[in-house]
């Protein structure tokens, strides 16, 4: 049983991989499809040999429960899952992040009139920004009850550095002769700020944003490990698994995933619309 | 050295935030401990106290202002506080014993630093299978590119019990999420490392007749390093968090996780202040530690960081 098993499944990799294999030697491989065709067969073929070997293997569900249990799991649960989705990602990361990106660009444009401040600001932000911030999960719980709130404080401290840290950095993005010329139309500080810093800041804000929309779902999720109401991803993940309910703490990851990949992907759409002048968007 | 005036000029402005904002945050509590022991307060009952902010009563109350520093479990500790408890049990408890932050502070890395080993190689491993396989780049990088946009670190409750299941305990599962964690960065900045070299230099190695093994030894590899320890730098911090958060929903009993959790239920926010600070400056000293080999490496090698 468990060489057919094996064996079965290392015929499946095989078979996709000579798949991929074919593709990516091709004259196709440089086509918009086959970018999309070649990774989604290799998702597949994992998946095929998750489900075969979990199945004939007979790995306790409580191990590793297969795809197919998951997805059906993830069907039924839909309602409990929106609930979950709206209490940590809408309330708790995104009321976070909207707040932590505002407070960074307010005290990145304050800092920016001095010189001294943001050669300050610089490295103890990037610093910062490398620390374990989501240990503060549990004071702040402490402090805002288990409800969301928290939750959007959290994250607010976890997305504040790396964006303070990239929008001052971008503010500096200028030449001498921009702005010169900036001076030379009589250009005043808002003016110069608005048509020309702010924008030339964009791809790096940008940056920041994006590194960001990950932080920001991580410091929602590990907070409610400490304490949250009866609802929301984290509450649910760590409950589910002390029932040994494996299928709902991977449909929730499921959640989890498809939330970071459209956060992430949403904000890469707005940078390309803001920012299509730069050499990186061009296609 | 440039930097040094403004970069302490934001660390004393940061740390006069935190020692002004400890008198309004502890004064609810202040004013209920003073009242106890017969000092007047206004307004002199709980409920009435409730009515007013943190910043309301703390004016109402400034002959409390020194209490609110010396409260035994206060809402917001003073940076002082954190400092002789951080100093206490770093310096003064034996590194054996279980009150020793060195011990806990062992516990988490160890399993940091497996993981971060085991990350980093399956990491470089990949990429280098990445940079020379077109089946394996078009299968394996989006999904690499993906994954950095994913919470891994939602997993870890999971895979602590997963492991846990099949009878693996203690150090390796902590160091499984964290070599995941330090694994894509990896991966992602080595891949980058590997192409770095341009169509010039690679042209180059050809009309040399060198061998493509050489080639990756002589030009490919060496040219990665920059990128390299960017990634290293990025991965250690993440494998450090990886498992200090692996720690706590599974009631490890060691560990700066395990401390946190302790503070925090045991009602001893000082003792989970002096684990977050100790974790912090764990995880300064690694990147520092990465970036002066980083900055040895370079100059030996006559490159600059990426």
């Amino acid at each position: 049983m468990t060489g057919t098993a094996i064996i079965s499944a290392l015929a499946i990799w095989a078979a996709g991989w000579f798949v991929n294999a074919r593709i990516a030697t091709s004259s196709v491989a440089e086509t918009r499809w086959a970018r999309l065709l070649v990774p989604a067969i290799f998702g597949l073929t994992l998946l095929i040999m998750w489900e075969l070997l979990v199945r004939l293997l007979e790995v306790s569900p409580v191990i590793l429960p297969p795809p197919t249990a998951i997805a059906s799991r993830f069907a039924g649960e839909i309602p409990i899952l929106w609930a979950d989705f709206v209490q940590t990602i809408i309330k708790g990361a995104m009321t976070g992040y909207i707040l932590g990106a505002l407070a960074a660009f307010g005290v990145a444009i304050l800092a920016d009139r001095s010189d001294f401040l943001t050669r300050g600001i610089l490295p103890v932000g990037g610093f910062m920004a490398a620390l374990p911030i989501v240990g503060t999960a549990p004071i702040f719980v402490k402090w805002l009850g288990s409800d969301w709130e928290s939750k959007a404080a959290v994250v607010g401290v976890m997305v504040f550095f790396p964006i303070l840290v990239n929008t001052v950095a971008g503010l500096r993005d200028t030449t001498s002769m921009q702005r010169d010329l900036m001076r030379t139309y009589g250009a005043g500080y808002w003016s110069t700020l608005l048509k020309l810093r702010l924008p030339a800041a964009m791809p790096f804000i940008f940056n920041g944003l994006k590194i960001a929309t990950t932080l920001a779902l991580i410091g929602a999720i590990v907070a409610e490990f400490f304490g949250s109401p009866t609802v929301g991803m984290g509450f649910r993940i760590s409950t589910s698994v002390g029932q040994l309910a494996l299928d709902m703490v991977w449909a929730e990851i499921v959640v989890a995933a498809l939330a970071g990949s459209a956060f992430y992907g949403l904000m890469a759409w707005i940078e390309g619309r803001v920012t299509f002048w730069h050499p990186s968007q061009r296609k | 050295m440039k930097s040094l005036l403004p970069v302490l000029t934001v660390v004393g402005a940061i740390l006069l935030f935190w020692i002004v904002s400890v008198v309004p945050m502890n004064m609810h509590l202040t004013a209920d401990l003073a009242q106890r022991q017969d000092i007047a307060v206004s307004p002199d009952t709980p409920a009435a106290r409730q009515e007013y902010s943190g910043i309301g009563l703390a004016l109402r109350n400034t002959h409390l202002f020194g209490m609110t520093y010396a409260l035994d479990r206060p809402r917001l500790p003073s940076p002082h506080q954190v400092g002789l408890e951080m100093w206490d049990t770093i310096a003064l408890k034996k590194i054996t014993s279980r009150r020793s932050l060195v011990y806990h502070g062992w516990v988490t890395l160890s399993a940091t630093l497996l993981g971060f080993a085991i990350g980093t190689g399956l990491g470089i491993l990949l990429a280098v299978g990445i940079v020379y396989n077109k089946a394996m780049d078009m299968s394996v990088m989006p999904w690499a590119i993906a994954s950095q946009t994913i919470p891994i670190l939602a997993l870890a409750p999971m895979i602590i019990v997963m492991l846990g299941a099949i009878g693996i305990q203690g150090l390796l599962p902590k160091a499984v999420i964290s070599a995941y964690l330090s694994f894509f960065p990896v991966v992602v900045g080595m891949v980058k490392g590997l192409r770095s070299p341009d169509g010039m230099q690679l042209d180059l190695l050809r009309t040399y007749h060198a061998s493509p093994a050489q080639a990756f030894w002589k030009l490919r590899l060496p040219a990665s390093v920059p990128y390299l320890f960017a990634s290293l730098k990025i991965g250690i911090s993440a494998s450090l968090v990886g498992a200090i958060v692996a720690e706590l929903p599974t009631g490890a009993r060691a560990g700066f996780g395990a401390r946190m959790l302790v503070g925090d239920q045991y009602g001893q926010p000082i003792v989970t202040w002096a684990a977050l600070f100790a974790a912090a400056i764990t995880a300064a000293a690694l990147v520092g530690l990465f970036s002066v080999i980083e900055c040895w490496t370079l100059r030996r090698m006559g490159m600059r960081a990426a």
